[in-house]
């Protein structure tokens, strides 16, 4: 199942050329061009409204694109289903919905089991185990409502664990995380990665970034970096994104 | 008790609670869809939209045919959703200002059409105005067949897609990266929708089918947390919601089927809402009463612990006068609840003491607080 296989490893996981995309002529992303290699753990930084959400969404063909292409594994997107595990923000879902942490995580299996097929006991077996993974085993049965907020982002993420999928997209996946759940998410990408998946977190807090990642995408609706979090990470690139918003805020 | 010795020997009876039967069924199951994807309204929409579509189909063929009118049913009411999608897409109108727009259109030219079919110098048009409010009494057998095979189709479909169709309820995005189809799947589930609402509407009328689609969609979420559970139950309630409307309705003269429905599954919506486990209201006021009930009791005990530690002798009894000078007024009654706990010792008069197991509940809360 696992795609990053060696012989292959030149083609960047994620490429993306041109990509322009607006909300009602205002464009939420400029012309962004991004190679983004197999095997980094990667941030995506920048301001509120940069784009970051949008650009893993458009990545994902969530959202149509007003120009650009992107291509994952070397291939369009919708020819590549199970290349990509996703973690949705919390928050797009109702959480009220009737079903428990188990079932959720379940529906991780269904893009490999394709159309009308259901999850077997293999399919339980899996989703148990990512749900140990995250620390979640004993809310297996646990109503998602009764959830706190940290053990729904670790339900979420045990979901896309057992899509086992070769490239992985989690947006904002420490927002309302409390420390220890942090740490827990903190040492699960970085198992991702070195099983050679290739990790695009979009992150918020700038001073976890060297400490969490080994490369940065730097973002204000253009790209302003990428490479190396410590190459990215550089007071003039900082100023580029976020400095000037804020000198026109003040304005 | 007449009515149900009748309800299996008489036949245009049966007839009817079957057909009822079989509405509140589909209409209950495929309305839990609904209701969690917060498209209650288009329901309602739906419906309303289907009322020219009938009087077309009439029109057109000249025959209350209940294949043809539901085809012209059926074909409205996806019109009248398709108008939605599109308008929604394309304009920055909010969604329920284009619900309201779409109703109103549709259900006024329908109710045009209706008037002008009344007028017109036959006698096989009528009747049809009772798609209005619904009459269960003029369900005929095959009526009921089409119900039934209709029916069957509907929950077969919604069967076979299930992991399909809750994906889409729970997580549409999550839908599309696991590589379904997510607008095939939307169209497919809003059809089945279409067709729950429209197998309805000559028993329950336009005006108050959306009820059948939300209503025991609503209460059933109150008594489970599990989908299918949820759709189970909805369907039972459902199905006894418009057999005894039908026959209450059948049972008084004059009285139209659907708004009878409608009140006895309205009933059960308010039984859902105030006598549910977990969520019902009686339950959420009750725990409320207990926790406070609780943590005045254990407040108590802990100034009486407090109060005790001035003195060498943990179970030194205070008077009540020393407690309400901490505060708290009302404490008798937590007083007796740890009396009952055998956590105080009454000392007669208004003094009361720690027991030890009293002192080690204190304790143990203290700690609890601290940490």
């Amino acid at each position: 199942m696992s795609a990053s296989s060696s012989g292959k490893g030149n083609i960047p996981a994620i490429e993306v050329r041109d990509l322009t995309v607006a909300y009602r002529e205002k464009p939420v992303l400029w012309d962004i061009d991004v190679s983004i290699p197999q095997g980094v753990l990667l941030a995506v930084v920048g301001p509120n409204g940069a784009g970051k959400t949008t650009l893993i969404k458009a990545i994902l063909g969530l959202i149509k694109p007003a120009a650009g292409q992107v291509r994952v594994l070397g291939k369009p997107y919708s020819r590549h289903n199970r290349m990509v595990g996703y973690v949705p923000q919390r928050g797009s879902v109702d959480w009220d919905f009737p079903t428990n942490a188990l079932d959720v995580v379940l529906m991780g299996r269904y893009g490999h089991l394709g159309w009308f097929r259901r999850p077997g006991s293999r399919d339980v077996e899996l989703a148990m185990a990512a749900l140990e993974q995250v620390g979640m085993a004993e809310f297996a049965q646990r109503q998602i409502n009764q959830l706190s907020g940290g053990q729904q982002q670790r339900v979420f993420l045990a979901r896309a664990l057992v899509q086992d999928a070769p490239i992985y997209l989690m947006d904002e996946p420490f927002v309302g995380v409390d420390a220890k759940t942090e740490t827990a998410i903190v040492d699960l990408l970085k198992a991702l990665r070195e099983q050679g998946k290739t990790v695009v977190v979009v992150h918020h807090d700038l001073q976890t970034l060297t400490e969490y990642y080994d490369w940065a995408l730097l973002l204000n609706v253009r790209k302003i970096a990428l490479g190396p979090v410590s190459e990215v990470i550089t007071e003039d690139n900082l100023k580029v994104a976020y400095g000037g918003r804020t000198a026109i805020g003040v304005l | 008790m007449d009515l149900i010795l009748l309800a299996f020997t008489d036949y245009t009876l049966r007839t009817v609670i079957m057909g009822t039967a079989l509405l509140g069924i589909v209409s209950g199951a495929l309305g839990s869809f609904a209701v969690l994807r917060k498209q209650s309204l288009l329901g309602d929409a739906i419906s309303h939209a289907a009322l020219p579509g009938i009087c077309l189909a009439f029109l057109v063929f000249m025959t209350k045919s209940p294949f043809l009118l539901f085809l012209g049913a059926v074909g409205a009411g996806w019109l009248g959703t398709i108008m939605m999608m599109l308008v929604t897409k394309h304009t920055r109108l909010k969604q329920d200002a284009i619900l309201g727009i779409v109703l109103s259109v549709f259900f006024g030219f329908g109710l045009v059409l209706l008037t002008w079919i009344q007028r017109m110098p036959n006698a096989s048009q009528s009747g049809l105005n009772t798609f209005l409010f619904g009459n269960a009494s003029t369900l005929l057998v095959e009526d009921v067949t089409m119900m039934a095979v209709l029916g069957v189709i509907v929950l077969v479909i919604l069967i076979a897609m299930w992991k399909e169709f809750k994906i889409l309820s729970f997580d549409p995005d999550f839908a599309h990266v696991s590589g379904f189809r997510v607008t095939a799947l939307d169209v497919t589930l809003t059809t089945l929708i279409v067709v729950a609402i429209v197998l309805g509407l000559q028993t329950v009328g336009v005006v108050l089918m959306s009820a059948m689609v939300i209503a025991p969609a609503a209460a059933a979420r109150q008594w489970t947390d599990r989908l299918g559970l949820m759709v189970v139950v909805a369907a039972i309630i459902g199905a006894f919601s418009g057999v005894i409307g039908a026959l209450i309705s059948s049972s008084v003269p004059k009285l139209p089927t659907g708004p009878t429905i409608v009140l006895v599954v309205s009933a059960f919506v308010m039984g859902s809402l105030l006598f549910a486990p977990n969520r019902g209201l009686l339950w959420a006021a009750y725990h409320q009463y207990q926790n406070r009930k609780h943590l005045r009791a254990q407040t108590v005990l802990a100034n009486l612990f407090s109060l005790a530690q001035n003195h060498d002798d943990p179970h030194y009894p205070h008077d009540i006068a020393a407690l309400r000078a901490i505060g708290h007024a009302a404490f008798s009654q937590a007083m007796r609840q740890l009396e009952s706990e055998s956590m105080v010792l009454h000392h007669g008069e208004d003094l009361w003491g720690l027991t030890d197991k009293g002192i080690e509940k204190a304790q143990s809360v203290a700690k609890d607080i601290d940490s």
